[in-house]
């Protein structure tokens, strides 16, 4: 069936959009009953992706200040046997294990050994004063590489640690929003004040911003520099637990098994040991929220499709009966002179065009929907879902598909409108 | 429909001058339509020659058909076949929208003709106000926007009552006057008297052909 060459003139031409209009706006009902299926098509494809994607921003946003390919490794009790010690011993970190596994796993990007109080069970939050108040907080002692894998926002003016602080062991100190407000009056700056953390003065040099989401840290945070922390803690070599993070082609899974592997023979832990230490692997949870994310998108656009399909095959359906019953119609539009050509090229884009627009309504609709869900969730910080948006890109994609889709089906009705002689459509019944 | 082969017309030899008013009798059967048909472009005779304006219509491809019917015929029904949500200018601009001209023009001459068939008035009414005279008389001037050489009506008073009839056969006669030629497909012996000449099928074969004295209608006023 070749469209004639003149065909992309005529669907430029008003006149061609002129008739197209009457034809369709002689019988509005129809034309809005066949414009709903692909409407309906695109707008669960929209809403769906769209909230795929809201879910898919949410999770991001709930790692948003760690790095994606990052994982923690802490010290548990061993559960085996091995080298002659007894189950249930308490293997301990210590900062001479960061050369090691940085000498023996070279996918290791950055380590930052961490130490903390308050946060996990048993050990006492530090004691914070300042003036008259006094209040307890969690308290890290931190390495400058820590903000290497974790982003921690700075309020204007402020700093986190840095290099000359471990090694001086300066005694300074990173305080978070909430004990900024419950230290310090309102109008005051906490920077270059000083706070009695367990009796020992430390000067603030920085307010961290709270970030919402994972994790177990806090807007009342203390970081200190860690070796100011072994002081203060005499805590000397040890390692609550390694922030790690591997550089960005490394599978960051079988990194966390290294890491493990590597001290648990330092450590003699036995190898078959899986509960001797913990960790968190974010990089691998990112990996699965983002495959489920995939997942959902995959499945909005598959079902996206199907329904918009459904739709047009509804409108081919349609066009089909008002070829039939515009029979009369297109035979005297024959007898008047109309071309094969121009009456195939007509019911086309009659075709197309009630397929845009319904795909444009359905497009409007669905971003209103993703709209007022957005506006209903935007507060909920436990609720992992956030901007759902729908990318240009798969806008234009679904677009085409249905101008695409639209032509192919109209093709069906187009050939029946052509089959019709002027003679067969004129003869009296 | 379609595929039937029946021969209905079985040696046809008509010639028929410029600014003739011909009509074309018979009882249904007799093949006048298919004449009609076929002078019309809508249907194929398998043998035979028909020449137009000395043009040889001949294997004629759709296309073809089509811009040829649009140039050298003018097609008046016997049910109208106004285009019903088109108002009376719209349908008779159709056939000037095919022909390619702009919309402007068309207007202008779509109200031309309306006007000649004195329904200026009634140009933005839809089909379903006008009546069945007032139908005929915008399918007539339909037939007439494109200024074909032929204008072909089949059974054009077919619908309409005799007074209407009158009207329409006066307004046929005043065209012809002018100098189209016009044939007219019907059975009724009264409207084939109203034209100059009557041809006479039965059975697919041409009974009678005579030239007849032109009853003029007179009932005709705008």
């Amino acid at each position: 069936m070749p469209l004639e060459m003149n065909s992309l003139k005529v669907i430029f031409d008003f006149d061609t959009w002129q008739e197209i209009f009457g034809s369709i706006a002689k019988n509005k009902t129809r034309t809005i009953i066949t414009v709903i299926g692909v409407l309906w098509g695109i707008f669960i494809y929209i809403t769906l992706s769209g909230a795929a994607k809201g879910l898919d921003n949410g999770f991001e946003r709930e790692f948003e200040d760690m790095a994606m390919n990052s994982m923690f490794v802490w010290p548990q009790r061993t559960s085996v046997p091995y080298a002659g010690f007894k189950v249930g011993r308490n293997p301990r970190f210590t900062l001479s294990h960061v050369e090691d596994l940085k000498k023996q796993i070279p996918e290791i990007q950055f380590i930052a050994p961490r130490n903390a109080r308050g946060v996990f069970g048993g050990s006492e939050p530090a004691s914070v004063v300042h003036k008259e108040i006094l209040r307890s907080y969690n308290i890290y002692g931190d390495f400058p590489e820590y903000t290497k894998i974790a982003t921690k926002k700075i309020y204007k003016g402020g700093r986190f640690i840095n290099e000359q602080d471990q090694l001086h062991k300066r005694k300074v100190c990173v305080i978070g929003e909430r004990t900024q407000e419950e230290l310090f009056e309102k109008d005051e700056d906490p920077l270059g004040k000083y706070i009695r953390i367990n009796n020992v003065f430390f000067q603030v040099i920085g307010v961290h911003k709270y970030v919402e989401g994972g994790g177990f840290e806090s807007d009342g945070d203390i970081f200190i520099p860690f070796n100011t922390f072994r002081r203060l803690y005499n805590s000397g070599e040890q390692v609550d637990w390694f922030t790690i993070s591997a550089y960005n082609d490394a599978d960051v899974v079988a990194v966390e098994k290294n890491v493990k592997d590597v001290l648990k023979k330092i450590l003699k832990v036995a190898p078959e040991d899986e509960r001797a230490f913990g960790s968190f692997n974010i990089g691998e949870v990112f990996n699965r929220i983002s495959g489920f994310a995939n997942g959902m998108t995959f499945l909005s656009l598959v079902v996206g499709l199907a329904t918009i399909l459904a739709g047009v095959i509804g409108i081919g359906n349609i066009l089909l009966i008002s070829v039939k019953e515009r029979t009369k119609e297109l035979g005297v539009r024959r007898a008047l002179g109309a071309t094969p050509g121009e009456v195939r090229v007509q019911i086309l884009l009659e075709s197309v065009f009630l397929t845009m627009i319904a795909g444009v309504v359905g497009i409007i609709l669905g971003a209103g929907v993703l709209a007022i869900i957005n506006l209903f969730t935007q507060d909920l910080s436990n609720f992992p879902y956030t901007n759902p948006t729908v990318p240009i890109p798969l806008i234009i994609g679904a677009l085409t598909t249905m101008v695409v889709l639209g032509t192919l089906i109209g093709l069906i009705p187009a050939q029946r409108a052509v089959s019709i002689k002027p003679i067969d459509a004129l003869r009296e019944e | 429909m379609g595929d039937s082969s029946l021969h209905v017309l079985k040696g046809i030899d008509l010639n028929i001058e410029a600014g003739e008013l011909v009509a074309i009798m018979g009882s249904s059967g007799s093949g006048k339509s298919t004449l009609l048909n076929i002078l019309g472009m809508l249907d194929l005779a398998d043998e035979g020659e028909y020449r137009l304006d000395k043009v040889l219509i001949k294997g004629l491809t759709e296309t073809t058909a089509a811009k040829y019917r649009n140039q050298f015929l003018g097609f008046v029904f016997q049910s109208f076949n106004l285009i019903n949500y088109k108002n009376a200018l719209e349908n008779v601009a159709l056939p000037l929208y095919y022909q390619g001209l702009g919309r402007k023009i068309r207007q202008e001459k779509a109200l031309e003709y309306l006007d000649k068939v004195g329904l200026k008035e009634w140009a933005t009414h839809l089909p379903s106000e006008l009546s069945g005279g007032q139908k005929q008389r915008v399918a007539i001037a339909r037939a007439l926007a494109s200024q074909p050489k032929v204008l072909l009506a089949d059974e054009p008073t077919g619908a309409l009552d005799s007074k209407t009839s009158n009207e329409v056969m006066g307004l046929i006669q005043q065209i012809n006057n002018e100098g189209k030629t016009i044939l007219v497909v019907t059975h009724e012996l009264d409207i084939a008297h109203m034209c100059k000449r009557i041809v006479t099928l039965k059975d697919g074969v041409i009974l009678e052909d005579q030239k007849v004295e032109q009853v003029i209608v007179d009932t005709y006023v705008q």
